[in-house]
C-alpha cells in the first residue's frame, strides 16, 4: 500500500506532511467478514481500473491506480438492513450523505434505510484518506457498483425463491416484488440463514446519470437532525468507562530542546500521572481542569535555537532551495515547450511580477483530539483524522506493535480542509493511557493547533509573461518556490511555456490545504493575466477567452461572465469588478467579484459569483453549500488570514488574533452549477477556493488602480496610490 | 475552593461535585454528557460552547461554573420539547445551515438568545450578534437565512 501514497505524492509534493514513510501492512481478512455481520448477503468491490481513470488524474488528482484490492464493501443483513463499509471519512463535505444516496439509487431503497460505517480500520478496507476530491470520482461508483450488484442478486435469490421468472421481478422501496404484485420478499426474507459473498470488479454496470433519481437531487443531510439537536457524536465527544484526561508539555518554540524536567511538584498533586518517553512528557488527571494544572506544575528548562522570523520569509525561501521533489509542473515534472526568450522578443507587451504567499492555518472549528485505551496490548484510537489507516501506521510504529493490533475510529469530525492528515493527538493520547493505564483523552487548545500542527505552504511565485497587441500570448514563464505545483500548469494557450516548481527549505512546519497550491498558483496566473489585459487596454474576459481551448473552461467562465453581467460591469471610484477562473482535480471553476475600497483603504466584498462544473452532480444543494463555503474561506487567505511569526514561536495562535472570516464578511454569493450528465462525477470540495482571490484582486486593482500581489491581500486594508 | 454540588441544566436539577474554578463546558461536556456545546477556543472568541444562563447567551468556555450554580441553564440538548424540534433547529436544518456541524448548537444558542431578546432582529443585527460565531466550514449566508426564517416562523406562533 505505501506505493499508493507514494505515487500519490509524486503527483502533488506539496503534501508534505505525508513525506513520512507509512507502513500500511494489515489488511481486512476476508474471511473475516462474516465474523463481523453474521449472516446474509456481502458484495465487496475490488478496485480496478475504471477506480484509477477518473477525470481528476490528468490534472493531479487522486489518481495513482492502486493494487488489485479491496474498495468497500456492503451487507444486506437477515433483518434487511443495509451496512456500507468505507474508510471515507465524514468532515462536512457531506460524503455520508452523497455516499448514501448513490447506494440508495441502485438499491431502490429509502436512504433512511441506509447505514454507513465509515473509517473504522477493522471493519473497513484499507482507504488512502478523505483528500484531494477523491471521495466523489473513486468512492461513490464503488459503492454504486456493489448496490447494482446487490441488487441484482437480491433479485435472482427472488427468482429462486418465488420461482418466478427473473424478469419478472423488480426491486422498489427496499422489496422484491413480482410485476403482478402477487409475491412480495423483504430484503431479509432473501437474505435469511445465508452467507453469500460477491466479489465483483469495476466493470458491473451502472445506472446512467442522466436516469438518477436519488442521486441528482437534494435530499437533507442525513445527519443534520442529530447535529442540531446536539447529539451527534464527534471524536471529542466520546467517552471511555474510567477516563482520564491528558496534556502535553510543549517546548517554548520549534526546535527547542529538553534541558531538564522536574516533575515532583505536578506528581505530588492528587490523581496526577505524569507520562515521559524521550522528549515526549505529558501529565493526565481526573479533570481538563486538573490536568491544566498538573502541567502548570512541571519545571522545564529548554534550550532554543535562533529560527527565521515572517518578516524576511519570502527571502528565506529564495535563498533556502533543497533537493528532493523538485522541478515539479503540475505533473510530471516542468512544463517546457519552445522559448521563452523567442515569446518575449515576439510579445508587443512584457510583464513581470512577483507574487507572495503567506503561510495558513486551517483552524478546524474541532482540534485535533483522541481518546486512546489500551487492552491486553491492543490500541484503540478515537480521533478526528482524514487518514485513518496511515494514522494506524504511526500508531503501530510509535509502539513497535503490529498493525493488526492498533484500531483507530474516526467518527464524524469538525472539519479538516487537508489539515488533518496526520495523527499527532492519537500518538500522543495513546503515549499518556499507555503511562496511565486507563483511557485517556486529549484535546488540543486552540493555542496547540494554531502552533503544533501544519501550514499551508508559504510561497513565491514569479511570472514573466508576454502577449502581442491582439491579445495572443506569445509567453509563459511561472515559477513557484515552496508552494506547491497544483494549477502551477496554465490552462492557456501559448507556443512558449517554462513552468516550474522549487522545493525550499520551510521554516514552518508545512502541508496540504483544501485545493494545495492550486490556490496560490492561480491566484499568480490570473492576477497577470488580468495586468496584461490592463496593459494592452483589453478586456480580461475577452483576453482570457482568446488564449483558452479548454471547453469545459471556456463553459464556466463564459457562465460566470453572462450571469454575473460582466459585461455591463463598470468600475467607477472606489468600486470595481473582477474576473477568474481556473480548474484543479477534474473541475473547473470561474469566479467574478464586486468590491468596494473604503476612502480609509478598507476592503468590503460585496458580491461573488461562482460559476461551477464537475461532471455529474449529485447533490446539487450540498454542491452549492460547498461553493458558497470554499468562497467564504477562500476570502480569509485571500484578504487577512495570515500566520505571523518570530524565533520558532507563533505569534498570533489564537482567533482573537488571527482573524478568520465571520458573518460580517459575508458578501452576496451567487452560484451557477452546471451539470453534466454526460461526465463522471468529480469533487468539489476542494476547486471552488481557487478562483476567488484573484477575482477579488483583480476587482481591488479595478477600484482603485492598486494591484496587490501578496496574500493575504488587505490584512490592513489597501493604501492609497 | 468552592465546590459546587447542583445545578440546573434544561429544567432539572442536576447533582455534580465540580471545583468552582472549572470551565462550565468542561462540566456540561465532562460531567454532565452533554457534549452538544463545544470546545472551539477557549477564549470565547468562537462561540461553538455557546450556553444560556438565564436566557443570556454566554461563552461556557471562560465561565467559571461557579458563576452558573444560581442560574437556570439551557443547553442545545433542553432546545427540543417533547421530540419537537425548536424553529431554529428546524430552520438550520431546512436552509442545510452547516457542512461539519461542530459550530451549529453553538450558533443556535446564539440565535436563540438574540431572538428572545429581539424577535424582531433584522438582518443587520442578526450579522452583528452572530459576528462572535466562528463557522469555518463558511455557512453564514445560510445561518443568516435560517435565523430569518425561524424569527418569521416564531412570530407567526406567538400570534
Amino acid at each position: 500500500m505505501s506505493e499508493l501514497i507514494f505515487d500519490e505524492l509524486l503527483l502533488e509534493p506539496e503534501r508534505y506532511e505525508l513525506f513520512t514513510d507509512t507502513l500500511f501492512s494489515a489488511e481486512l481478512d476476508r474471511r473475516a467478514f462474516f465474523r463481523i455481520v453474521g449472516g446474509g448477503l456481502i458484495v465487496a468491490c475490488v478496485l480496478g481500473e475504471a477506480d484509477a481513470q477518473q477525470p481528476g488524474r490528468g490534472r493531479g488528482g487522486f489518481g495513482a491506480p492502486g493494487p488489485k484490492e479491496l474498495g468497500a464493501w456492503l451487507h444486506v443483513g437477515e433483518d434487511s438492513a443495509v451496512t456500507v463499509y468505507t474508510g471515507k471519512v465524514e468532515i462536512g463535505q457531506n460524503a455520508r450523505t452523497s455516499l448514501t444516496q448513490v447506494v440508495a439509487e441502485e438499491l431502490h431503497l429509502p436512504m433512511e434505510r441506509i447505514k454507513l460505517v465509515m473509517a473504522d480500520t477493522q471493519l473497513v478496507p484499507f482507504d488512502g484518506g478523505t483528500a484531494g476530491s477523491g471521495t466523489t470520482p473513486r468512492m461513490a461508483p464503488q459503492l454504486r457498483r456493489a448496490a447494482a450488484a446487490a441488487r441484482e442478486l437480491l433479485l435472482d435469490l427472488a427468482a429462486e425463491q418465488g420461482k418466478v421468472k427473473r424478469e419478472e421481478m423488480s426491486v422498489h422501496d427496499g422489496k422484491v416484488t413480482t410485476t403482478d404484485g402477487r409475491a412480495s420478499f423483504t430484503f431479509g426474507q432473501l437474505t435469511q440463514g445465508k452467507k453469500l459473498m460477491k466479489v465483483i470488479d469495476d466493470k458491473t454496470p451502472t445506472t446512467p446519470a442522466e436516469k438518477w433519481t436519488i442521486s441528482g437531487a437534494s435530499p437533507p443531510k442525513v445527519e443534520g437532525k442529530a447535529i442540531v439537536t446536539g447529539t451527534h457524536q464527534f471524536a471529542s465527544d466520546v467517552k471511555r468507562p474510567g477516563m482520564v484526561f491528558g496534556k502535553v508539555l510543549r517546548p517554548p518554540s520549534f526546535k527547542a530542546e529538553l534541558v531538564s524536567l522536574q516533575t515532583r511538584d505536578a506528581e505530588a498533586l492528587p490523581g496526577v500521572t505524569v507520562a515521559r518517553d524521550g522528549s515526549f512528557v505529558g501529565v493526565t488527571a481526573a479533570t481538563d481542569h486538573d490536568a491544566t494544572k498538573a502541567l502548570a506544575a512541571l519545571h522545564a528548562e529548554w534550550k532554543t535555537t535562533p529560527q527565521p522570523s515572517s518578516e524576511e520569509l519570502f527571502d528565506y525561501l529564495k535563498k533556502h532551495p533543497s533537493a528532493g521533489r523538485g522541478g515539479f509542473g503540475g505533473r510530471g515534472g516542468p512544463d517546457r515547450r519552445g522559448s521563452i526568450a523567442e515569446g518575449l522578443k515576439a510579445a508587443d507587451q512584457q510583464l513581470k511580477a512577483t507574487y507572495t504567499i503567506a503561510y495558513i492555518a486551517h483552524a478546524p472549528m474541532e482540534p485535533r483530539v483522541a481518546v486512546a485505551e489500551w487492552n491486553d496490548g491492543k490500541l484503540t484510537v478515537w480521533t478526528g483524522t482524514q487518514m485513518p489507516f496511515r494514522v494506524r501506521g504511526e500508531l503501530a510504529r510509535a509502539f513497535n506493535i503490529p498493525e493488526e493490533r492498533v484500531r483507530v475510529i474516526v467518527p464524524d469530525m469538525g472539519s479538516g480542509y487537508g489539515g488533518k492528515h496526520s495523527g499527532e493527538s492519537a500518538v500522543e493520547a495513546a503515549r499518556l493511557a499507555k503511562a496511565a493505564g486507563k483511557p485517556v483523552k486529549l484535546v488540543w487548545t486552540r493555542e496547540e493547533e494554531f502552533t503544533w500542527a501544519y501550514f499551508r505552504p508559504a510561497g513565491v511565485i514569479e511570472v514573466t509573461a508576454g502577449a502581442t497587441k491582439d491579445g495572443t500570448l506569445t509567453a509563459w514563464e511561472c515559477h513557484n518556490y515552496n508552494s506547491g505545483g497544483s494549477s502551477l500548469r496554465s490552462p492557456y494557450e501559448s507556443a512558449n511555456v517554462l513552468t516550474e516548481f522549487h522545493t525550499t527549505d520551510s521554516p514552518l512546519k508545512q502541508g496540504s490545504y483544501r485545493a494545495l497550491a492550486a490556490t496560490a498558483n492561480t491566484f499568480a496566473r490570473e492576477m497577470h493575466m488580468d495586468d496584461l489585459a490592463h496593459a494592452l487596454h483589453l478586456d480580461p474576459l475577452a483576453f482570457r477567452l482568446k488564449n483558452l481551448k479548454d471547453q469545459r473552461l471556456r463553459a464556466v467562465l463564459e457562465a460566470a461572465a453572462d450571469r454575473f453581467g460582466w459585461s455591463k460591469s463598470k468600475a467607477d471610484d472606489h468600486h470595481g469588478f473582477g474576473i477568474a477562473c481556473g480548474t484543479e482535480k477534474g473541475s473547473f471553476v470561474a469566479t467574478c467579484a464586486e468590491v468596494s475600497v473604503q476612502r480609509n483603504g478598507l476592503v468590503k466584498v460585496l458580491r461573488v459569483l461562482t460559476a461551477f462544473e464537475c461532471g455529474a452532480i449529485i447533490n446539487p444543494n450540498h454542491l452549492k453549500n460547498q461553493v458558497e463555503g470554499a468562497g467564504m474561506m477562500a476570502l480569509g487567505g485571500a484578504l487577512f488570514e495570515a500566520i505571523r511569526f518570530a524565533n520558532g514561536k507563533i505569534l498570533n495562535p489564537r482567533f482573537s488574533d488571527y482573524r478568520v472570516p465571520r458573518f460580517a464578511d459575508t458578501p452576496l454569493f451567487e452560484t451557477v452549477l452546471l451539470d453534466r450528465k454526460d461526465l463522471p462525477s468529480a469533487g468539489a470540495g476542494e476547486t471552488p477556493i481557487i478562483a476567488v482571490g484573484p477575482a477579488v484582486g483583480n476587482a481591488i486593482f479595478q477600484a482603485t488602480g492598486v494591484r496587490l500581489r501578496s496574500l493575504p491581500m488587505a490584512p490592513k486594508g489597501v493604501k492609497a496610490t | 475552593m468552592a465546590i459546587i454540588k447542583e445545578l440546573h441544566v434544561n429544567g432539572s436539577r442536576r447533582v455534580v461535585n465540580a471545583e468552582g474554578e472549572r470551565s462550565l463546558l468542561s462540566v456540561l461536556r465532562d460531567d454532565l454528557d452533554l457534549t452538544g456545546s463545544k470546545y472551539g477556543c477557549g477564549e470565547g472568541r468562537c462561540g461553538a460552547c455557546t450556553v444560556l444562563l438565564d436566557g443570556r447567551a454566554v461563552r461556557s468556555c471562560s465561565t467559571p461554573v461557579s458563576t452558573a450554580a444560581d442560574t437556570e441553564i439551557q443547553t442545545i440538548e433542553g432546545l427540543a420539547k417533547d421530540g419537537k424540534l425548536h424553529p431554529l433547529q428546524e430552520a438550520f436544518l431546512k436552509h442545510d445551515a452547516l457542512q461539519c456541524g461542530y459550530c451549529t448548537c453553538g450558533m443556535i444558542m446564539n440565535a436563540v438568545a438574540l431572538l428572545g431578546r429581539d424577535p424582531d432582529s433584522s438582518r443587520e443585527d442578526i450579522i452583528r450578534s452572530m459576528n462572535g460565531n466562528i463557522c469555518r466550514c463558511g455557512a453564514y449566508p445560510r445561518i443568516v437565512a435560517a435565523i430569518q426564517e425561524a424569527a418569521r416562523s416564531m412570530k407567526g406562533a406567538s400570534k
